[in-house]
């Protein structure tokens, strides 16, 4: 049996710990309702594009524009999202199980966040670039990134753009997602689809219903138009996953955090059990030391 | 009389949804005055003052660059700024301006950046306007 020193150096080590990962769980949980809210709040810009992209692809040649071309795929970019800090439970690896089942060959990475950046050193994936992105970053930010993986897209270096991020789906779920950004195809687009069959029943009968063949009239025309907005969505797609991934890192961490706790804390307890335990025994056996001791003199 | 439904979304926020009378925007072939019944349309928007008729008061938005997307009924503005004269400070836009323009003054910064502060400047500019186009007329804000 451990002597009472060590086990009182283990409770104190066990109480530190306990109180960073404390401290890390207030943290998370006071950053995810921002972080949720940010990811929540680009809903409507997001309904509202896909309803002009749809009505627009409808009236434009799927192969008119590059950035809806599909071609054969001989190499994909993949924009890794990850966490820059660790301690949020498995999210980072998840991440990356499903990211290392992308061939080795015919992969280029982007990462955004360290641990991405650490990964594929560690793998010794191709990177093509590293981003560091802020907390909560800004439309503007996040641009730097799609507008690499366009002109990347563009240039013909790579002839698929993937998105691999965590997907918040609740505070106790988050999903490893791996979305295809470029070409912009009618698969890909995401959530608004539901929203957007909706509006579509609403339009009925009136003028803008497109079974009756009367769209939209675009202004200046719809080429113009369609070269301004499919670049515009793809920024925001970039922009509204890193957002989501935000938004999973700190529910996980939260999680995390929380299970740490808990678990130091019934180590602290046990510990202490056997701390009294022990200091009991050394009691009991030093009084009986000195009641032989006497006995003996006596 | 019919109304329509008006709503500007910004990537961050929804910061305007309410049933005006009729709305001006900033298109790129000029200014569009919508009022309800017009066609379906969509046009790109320059940066520039939205101008909102309700109740028999004018109000304005300075919006950024962007969409609208009209219906018979709604008007739908999709755009990376939107901000009421109340929220604009005169003169954080008047030193974006300044800054953008020693940026555009610079050759050497390349496209890209020269494209950012282009728009930098034309947001800041709307802002001012919307500010002072505001305050000239002693126009209530309707929000």
């Amino acid at each position: 049996m451990a002597n009472t020193r060590e086990i009182r150096r283990r409770i104190k080590s066990v109480k530190n710990t306990q109180q960073i990962t404390r401290a890390l769980q207030m943290v998370s949980a006071s950053k995810m309702p921002k972080a949720q809210a940010a990811a929540r709040a680009g809903r409507d810009y997001a309904t509202l594009l896909n309803r002009v992209l749809v009505s627009l692809r409808e009236r434009v040649d799927q192969d008119s524009h590059p950035l809806l071309q599909q071609r054969p795929v001989k190499k994909e970019l993949v924009i890794l999202v990850s966490t820059n800090k660790g301690l949020c439970g498995a999210l980072n690896t998840n991440l990356f199980r499903e990211t290392s089942r992308l061939e080795k060959g015919r992969t280029d990475f982007i990462s955004s966040g360290r641990k991405a950046a650490q990964y594929l050193a560690r793998t010794r994936r191709a990177m093509l670039a590293e981003f560091e992105v802020k907390e909560l970053p800004t439309l503007a930010e996040v641009r730097q990134i799609s507008r690499f993986a366009l002109d990347k897209f563009l240039s013909g270096e790579a002839d698929k753009v993937t998105v691999a991020y965590t997907r918040f789906v609740n505070t106790l779920t988050q999903k490893p997602t791996l979305q295809t950004l470029l070409p912009i195809s009618t698969d890909t687009l995401p959530e608004g689809a539901a929203e957007l069959a909706e509006d579509r029943k609403n339009l009925k009968g009136t003028s803008a219903d497109p079974e009756n063949g009367y769209g939209y009239l675009f202004v200046p025309d719809d080429r113009s138009v369609l070269d301004a907005i499919l670049p515009e969505y793809v920024h925001f797609q970039v922009y509204q996953m890193i957002l989501n991934a935000r938004a999973s890192e700190h529910s996980a961490r939260m999680v995390a955090m929380k299970n740490a706790t808990d678990n130091a804390k019934t180590l602290i307890k046990d510990l202490t059990l056997e701390y009294n335990k022990v200091r009991q025994a050394a009691i009991t056996t030093e009084l009986l030391e000195i009641t032989t001791a006497q006995m003996a003199v006596g | 009389m019919p109304t329509l439904r008006l709503e500007v979304v910004t990537p961050t926020e929804k910061t305007y949804s309410e049933e005006v009378d009729m709305v001006t925007i900033p298109g790129a072939d000029g200014e569009y005055g919508i009022l309800p019944q017009h066609i379906p349309l969509i046009t790109q928007l320059k940066p520039g003052a939205l101008k909102i008729q309700r109740g028999g008061q004018e109000s304005f938005l300075a919006t950024g660059g962007g969409f609208a997307e009209v219906l018979p009924d709604r008007v739908s503005i999709l755009t990376d700024m939107a901000m009421t004269a109340a929220d604009v400070d005169e003169s954080a836009a008047q030193a974006a301006i300044d800054r953008a323009k020693a940026t555009l003054q610079d050759k050497s910064i390349g496209t890209e950046a020269q494209a950012e502060a282009e728009a930098m400047l034309a947001r800041s500019l709307a802002q001012l306007h919307v500010k002072r186009h505001g305050h000239g007329q002693g126009v209530p804000d309707s929000r």
